[in-house]
């Protein structure tokens, strides 16, 4: 991987939407957020989200291309939540977490895949290879995943409820991030890709499917909100849905069509976005069924809304006319395209319209619904929007302003120079179009009265909506995962312990089975001296003593005699170091289990016969594997060669006659360094754990 | 335990039975010892007091907690791990004074290595068993 970045003109033109949308909502901010308590920590967060931004949009190569989008998320998922102490913020952020999340891990797999198939990181190199190896299954998993990733991020349906739930945050956050920016980044990798990716058979259809879906359903959604944020959150979501469609489409045409309308979807959203910060900072609502007749005394606002419903609209002469025509344009030019489409296409501008008219317009005119005191706004708040109306107003004049920057975009998408932006086309099909329209629109404006009934009753529809299938699947990931862990956590050590004796028998078992040959040469094992006959002697003693003893202790000293007996083997088989250490750790053993025993009740059998029966077959069993095995060990023939170099090397390279000692901490000081470490982590263990539950006590003690 | 023989007997053999854990140590790179054995042996010797004389002496020899042995024999083993290093060898290279060095005989990273090893022993088994004895 490497830290490539690439400043091409798709990247330009998403990069100065990055940071100029930016630079008026941190000026926004300054005065909207001017005494929030996290006010400090917005900015800091936001920064990190422009820096991410900036880095998807520029950078070269995938895998930085992926850091960056799994960092918008996680910035975003802490702007949503940045008032954390509502619950609606926390849920919505976690649900656009978890969604978007879910994108970037597609997206990795779609990474790892596209450097599979290439190997190359590099995005640039992309279009050069990949259309040769259509063919490849890999290409085609990569792809669904790319899409997986780009329609969670956009919002595309399924996936689309996070956006209106992200509107829990304040205005500034979700006009950056869920208006202007992130939302785009899956239409940006769209964009980036179609070079690379265009001519697999299915981009077309696919895309159109998901995005013509996707925007009619945000628009017809839209008609039915009454929060003004709400209705902007699912016109957002119908215009990624058209974007999404544009890219789909895939010709010149669309491809230019999409690329003016990132640029006029910004513009008039991140404007109308704004301004309902600036109404909503002024009287307090945001409810369109209680706001009328703030012209008066919001007359800025009023403009901004006014230029931004225009130009949201399509009227001319501002940009977004040009827009509207450019993609009607690109669908009537697209002769294999079904009448429908169109039809489609028209009917989501004009409920576009509608809702741009309804934010941007209805909140200024008519009676004053409320006789509430206005708080008067300052510049801060009606600069911003104004600014983005009269730039759509602008640019819709003199569209020369931004041909060379649309002209740069349309090579880096792979096209040929744009075609000159016109607000003038002569009357042919496509003015007729255009003007049915605003027609439509301004129709429906009229004669579509909004009522608070009308959204109860698309809320009937909820139960099948996706959102609530989400949320239902996530319930049960939570409840499947307590009944999991409480399953296998069930706080009783007898049980852990038996569980991991058994599955290590049973292991060692089946292993065995497989393919153990069980016939052991018993000569040399059996032939003891007289010695050894002692201390195999002592040592059964011992186990008969511990396993019927009636008191504890006695069998604590039983178990003690018995590692002295196998000390004595270490030492009849010449291996005093493993003696003397065992030896060693016998005795402390025996201390520590007089310590325990010290604090445990008197003893009393507590267990019934079936428990004892229980675990005395369970201890013979993982017992008689433990002796098959090492017995087993003995059938293997030694590496007699690692031996020989050891003796041969421990003087010389090492300087120790203790061959022992010498692998110790020398051939294999590693291990060494790593046990130790693990020892000390055991002591802490301890440690804590005791002195927690000192501490629990004398909390209970003092209470 | 309330013996004021084995508490007469316990201070006298601390020091004898310390003595002896650093013979293991010393002796380990030639002949079975080292320091895994001369930690152990070590901490019996501690243990043993304690039982003898009660928790609360230990405060007079261990001005400390035990448990700090086990950071200072992990920090001992690892820099005589990266002394090599700064020499331009690998990781853990034996290295050796070329000299004798009287009471020790041949002195090298590897007992540095050894005596970490020694003093988390120690401070492992001490930290356990102190730590079990005083939430009796």
């Amino acid at each position: 991987m490497q830290f490539a970045l690439k400043l091409d003109g798709l990247s330009r033109l998403f990069a100065l939407l990055i940071t100029g949308i930016g630079t008026l909502v941190y000026a926004y901010s300054a005065y909207y957020l001017a005494g929030h308590p996290a006010q400090n920590r917005f900015y800091g967060f936001i920064t990190l989200f422009m820096g991410a931004m900036l880095g998807l949009v520029l950078s070269d190569d995938l895998m930085l291309l992926f850091i960056c989008w799994e960092l918008t998320s996680i910035s975003s998922f802490f702007l949503i939540a940045i008032n954390h102490h509502e619950d609606t913020a926390r849920q919505s952020a976690i649900s656009a977490l978890t969604i978007t999340g879910l994108g970037g891990l597609a997206l990795l797999g779609a990474v790892v895949l596209l450097y599979q198939l290439t190997g190359s990181l590099a995005i640039s190199g992309l279009a050069d290879v990949l259309p040769y190896q259509l063919e490849s299954q890999y290409l085609h998993v990569a792809f669904v995943l790319l899409l997986l990733a780009a329609f969670t991020k956009s919002a595309q349906f399924p996936f689309h409820f996070w956006l209106p739930g992200a509107m829990a945050a304040p205005t500034p956050i979700s006009t950056y991030l869920h208006s202007a920016t992130m939302v785009k980044a899956g239409v940006y990798l769209l964009l980036r890709l179609s070079p690379a990716l265009g001519s697999l058979p299915w981009w077309q259809p696919v895309l159109m499917g998901f995005g013509g879906f996707t925007m009619t359903y945000g628009a017809f959604h839209a008609l039915f909100r009454t929060d003004m944020k709400a209705v902007l959150a699912y016109t957002t979501v119908a215009a990624l849905g058209l974007l999404v469609f544009l890219t789909g489409l895939g010709t010149h045409q669309a491809l230019q069509a999409a690329l003016v309308f990132v640029l006029v979807h910004a513009l008039y959203k991140a404007a109308l976005f704004l301004l309902t910060g600036g109404v909503d900072h002024a009287v307090h609502t945001r409810n369109l069924l209680r706001l009328g007749g703030l012209y008066k005394s919001l007359p800025f606002l009023a403009i901004a809304g006014g230029l931004a419903a225009l130009l949201n609209g399509g009227f001319p002469p501002t940009l977004g006319f040009l827009g509207k025509d450019l993609m009607y344009e690109a669908v009537l030019h697209t002769e294999a395209l079904h009448p429908i489409w169109l039809i489609l296409l028209v009917s989501v501008k004009v409920m576009l319209l509608y809702a741009g008219l309804q934010v941007g317009v209805r909140p200024f005119i008519g009676p004053a619904r409320d006789d509430r005191d206005v708080t008067p706004v300052s510049a801060w708040i009606w600069g911003p929007p104004l600014l983005l109306g009269l730039l759509g107003l602008l640019f819709g004049l003199v569209p020369s302003l931004i041909q060379p920057l649309l002209g740069q975009a349309m090579l880096s998408v792979g096209l040929s120079q744009a075609a000159t932006l016109k607000l003038w086309h002569g009357f042919n099909v496509v003015l007729a179009w255009s003007l049915a329209t605003l027609v439509l629109g301004l129709l429906t404006y009229t004669l579509w009265k909004l009522h608070a009934s009308r959204g109860e009753w698309l809320m009937k529809w909820e139960v099948m909506a996706p959102k609530r299938l989400f949320m239902q699947f996530g319930n049960m990931i939570d409840v499947s995962a307590k009944n999991f862990t409480s399953f296998f956590q069930h706080g009783y050590l007898r049980y852990y312990v038996m569980t991991v004796v058994s599955v290590f028998a049973a292991g060692l078992l089946f292993r065995m089975w497989q393919e153990v040959e069980l016939n052991f040469d018993f000569e040399p094992v059996l032939a003891l001296t007289f010695y050894e006959t002692g201390a195999l002697m002592l040592l059964l003693a011992g186990l008969a003593f511990a396993v019927f003893s009636q008191s504890r202790l006695a069998a604590v000293v039983a178990l003690g005699v018995m590692g002295l007996a196998i000390c004595l083997v270490f030492v009849f088989y010449g291996a005093p170091d493993l003696a003397i250490t065992q030896f060693t750790i016998d005795t402390l053993t025996v201390i520590l289990f007089v310590l325990v025993l010290y604090k445990l009740p008197r003893y009393i059998r507590v267990s019934s016969p079936l428990v004892v029966a229980r675990d005395g077959v369970l201890a013979l069993f993982f017992g008689s594997m433990v002796a098959l095995l090492a017995l087993f060990v003995l059938k293997v023939p030694p590496q007699k060669d690692i031996a020989a170099f050891y003796a041969a090397q421990s003087y010389v390279a090492a300087k120790g006659k203790n061959i022992v000692n010498v692998i110790l901490v020398d051939f294999r000081g590693m291990d060494t360094m790593v046990e130790i470490t693990v020892l000390s982590i055991a002591a802490i263990g301890v440690y804590g754990l005791l002195k927690l539950r000192l501490k629990a006590n004398e909390r209970r003690n003092r209470a | 335990m309330k013996s004021v023989i084995l508490k007469a007997a316990a201070d006298f053999l601390l020091p004898l039975l310390l003595l002896f854990s650093v013979f293991l140590l010393l002796r380990g790179h030639y002949l079975p010892g080292g320091g895994f054995v001369g930690g152990l042996v070590a901490s019996i010797a501690f243990i043993l007091h304690a039982f003898a004389g009660g928790l609360k002496r230990r405060k007079k020899y261990f001005p400390f907690h035990p448990g700090f042995l086990m950071p200072a024999g992990l920090l001992l083993s690892l820099l005589s791990g990266l002394l090599p290093m700064f020499l331009g060898d690998a990781f853990m290279t034996g290295m050796w004074y070329p000299e004798l060095v009287p009471a020790i005989g041949m002195l090298g990273t590897a007992l540095f290595f050894d005596l970490g090893v020694y003093l988390v022993v120690i401070g492992v088994s001490l930290t356990i068993i102190f730590t079990i004895v005083e939430a009796a």
